[in-house]
């Protein structure tokens, strides 16, 4: 299988003393849909960083779609970064601007030889493809709910037609049907971008376990099992277990 | 003591580092011309009302003061220009450059603030956006052309507000106060006034979206970094104000302008 995203032996230490990240190794095959999940404070967010080339490793080396991030510059950074999507937790629209606004911005931004017309079009077409009502297109993001702004979240991520989506805890703190739907989302996301590499970080184990093509699970900063979901009932280790065990009872 | 400076000018040059990228990338492509303008409003448009009225009431009560001394020592007809070369040297920069920080460098450090916490900032970076482009450059070089031109406003008005007290109210000559001030304020005085004004709006500017740029801990941290930006351009515009006035005194000195 042909990784998307490499991350080989990476250490990362803020103050040069701890590491968050203790030789962390993962592959995230191409086309695939992988949920990065672990208790808190295990590294997911910090890895994720490094994936996306905020934060660079201590040691080790991150490759995306075969580029080594450490061998960029700031500026080929900015610009690789277009091969990213990203929904965030708080879906961080622009709250000075409309939904179709936020949408279309990553489009006038990187896509400068389109018309104001085709942006528009292809903006609403994103819209109206993670399933927003065209009424709300005008208003802003504080007038909408809160899984519309995911929605719209959503279309800005797919803006730019990406190779890489990246969903940084995007159910955390969300009622279980509002959950549901984004969940939903993500997996109907994926399946309608053919050629599109999804990472989810989570902490729900139940939709990573029914969304995922193969999980990883961090603790400690390093990578403690990788596999299919099924892996993951059938493993011994402890921690895993105890994961799994309160994740269900939990769901 | 030793780690506190150390910290102050390691914070010093993170901040000269932090504005110069942001300018120099405001040269590169692509243009944020559109950004300039929208910062360049809310800077410098809706400033005009708040600066027209303080400069009034500025303008009248320096020239009431004076006019009380000067009356002792039977020199009212020096009312005109002492407040004219006061407003346009010293007052007009320093009340805007503290009335502009704290209207729209307050609300830079918060607006920009918010964006932080709420993942905003994070959102153009991955977007493949330069956020000091997009967010910084613009903001600092809005101010620092709104600066002078509003700094103009404050000198005209508070002029305007002398001249109705001294005409119009203690019912001086109109002619030998309008001449006194043709005499006495040169192209130089108002220039001085102007340059000093690009500078606070450079400082306001860099420590406010500095300090919004870099906040840390939700709301409390917006609140903290909205406070310690005002506060510090504040403190900044009055001792900067000092040294930049020695700095044109001897810069005319070095030229042999009297």
């Amino acid at each position: 299988m042909e990784a998307a995203i490499q991350v080989q032996d990476v250490k990362k230490s803020f103050d040069g003393k701890d590491f968050v990240l203790k030789g962390l190794s993962l592959e995230v095959p191409k086309e695939s849909l992988t949920a990065i999940i672990g208790f808190s404070g295990t590294g997911k967010s910090v890895l994720l960083k490094h994936i996306l080339g905020l934060y660079q490793p201590t040691y080790g080396k991150v490759k995306v779609l075969g580029t080594d991030l450490s061998t960029l510059d700031p500026n080929e950074l900015t610009k690789f970064r277009c091969n990213f999507g990203v929904l965030f937790q708080s879906a961080a629209l622009f709250d000075d601007m409309s939904v179709l606004e936020n949408v279309s911005f990553p489009l006038i931004e990187h896509r400068r030889s389109l018309s104001p017309g085709q942006v528009k079009e292809i903006a609403e077409r994103k819209l109206q493809m993670v399933g927003l009502d065209p009424k709300h297109f005008h208003k802003l993001p504080s007038q909408i709910s809160g899984g519309m702004q995911k929605r719209t979240g959503l279309a800005r991520a797919l803006a730019l037609d990406p190779e890489i989506l990246v969903y940084d805890e995007p159910t955390t703190g969300l009622d279980p049907i509002l959950t549901e739907m984004v969940d939903n989302l993500i997996l109907e996301t994926h399946k309608n971008n053919k050629g599109t590499t999804s990472i989810m970080v989570s902490h729900d184990l139940q939709a990573a376990f029914r969304i995922a093509d193969f999980v990883a699970m961090l603790d400690a900063g390093q990578v403690l099992l990788f596999g299919k979901p099924e892996d993951f009932y059938k493993s011994e280790i402890e921690l895993v277990k105890r994961f799994v065990s309160k994740g269900m009872k939990h769901a | 003591m030793v780690t506190a400076v150390r910290n102050f000018v390691s914070e010093i040059g993170s901040m000269v580092v932090f504005m110069t990228s942001s300018l120099r990338l405001l040269m590169s492509p692509p243009n944020r011309w559109s950004e300039i303008l929208k910062h360049m409003e809310f800077i410098g448009n809706k400033s005009v009302g708040i600066i027209s009225l303080t400069s009034l009431f500025t303008g009248l009560a320096l020239s009431l003061q004076i006019y009380l001394g000067f009356k002792i020592i039977n020199a009212v007809n020096l009312v005109g220009p002492t407040v004219a070369l006061g407003v346009t040297r010293e007052l007009g920069p320093v009340l805007t450059g503290l009335i502009v920080a704290a209207r729209a460098g307050g609300a830079m450090a918060a607006r920009l603030g918010t964006m932080r916490v709420n993942e905003q900032i994070d959102a153009l970076d991955v977007m493949g956006v330069n956020t000091r482009q997009y967010l910084i450059g613009p903001r600092i070089f809005a101010a620092v052309i709104c600066m002078p031109l509003l700094t103009a406003v404050f000198d005209f008005v508070a002029m305007v507000g002398s001249y109705i007290l001294v005409v119009f109210l203690i019912e001086l000559d109109q002619a030998i106060f309008l001449e006194k001030i043709r005499q006495t304020v040169q192209v130089k005085h108002i220039m001085e006034g102007l340059f000093k004004s690009a500078v606070f709006g450079l400082v306001f500017g860099l420590v406010c979206t500095y300090r919004g740029f870099y906040t840390t801990g939700g709301a409390k941290g917006v609140g903290e970094a909205t406070n310690q930006g005002v506060v510090t351009s504040m403190v900044l515009v009055i001792i900067l104000d000092y040294f930049l006035t020695n700095l044109i005194r001897l810069f005319y000195l070095a030229l042999g302008i009297q």
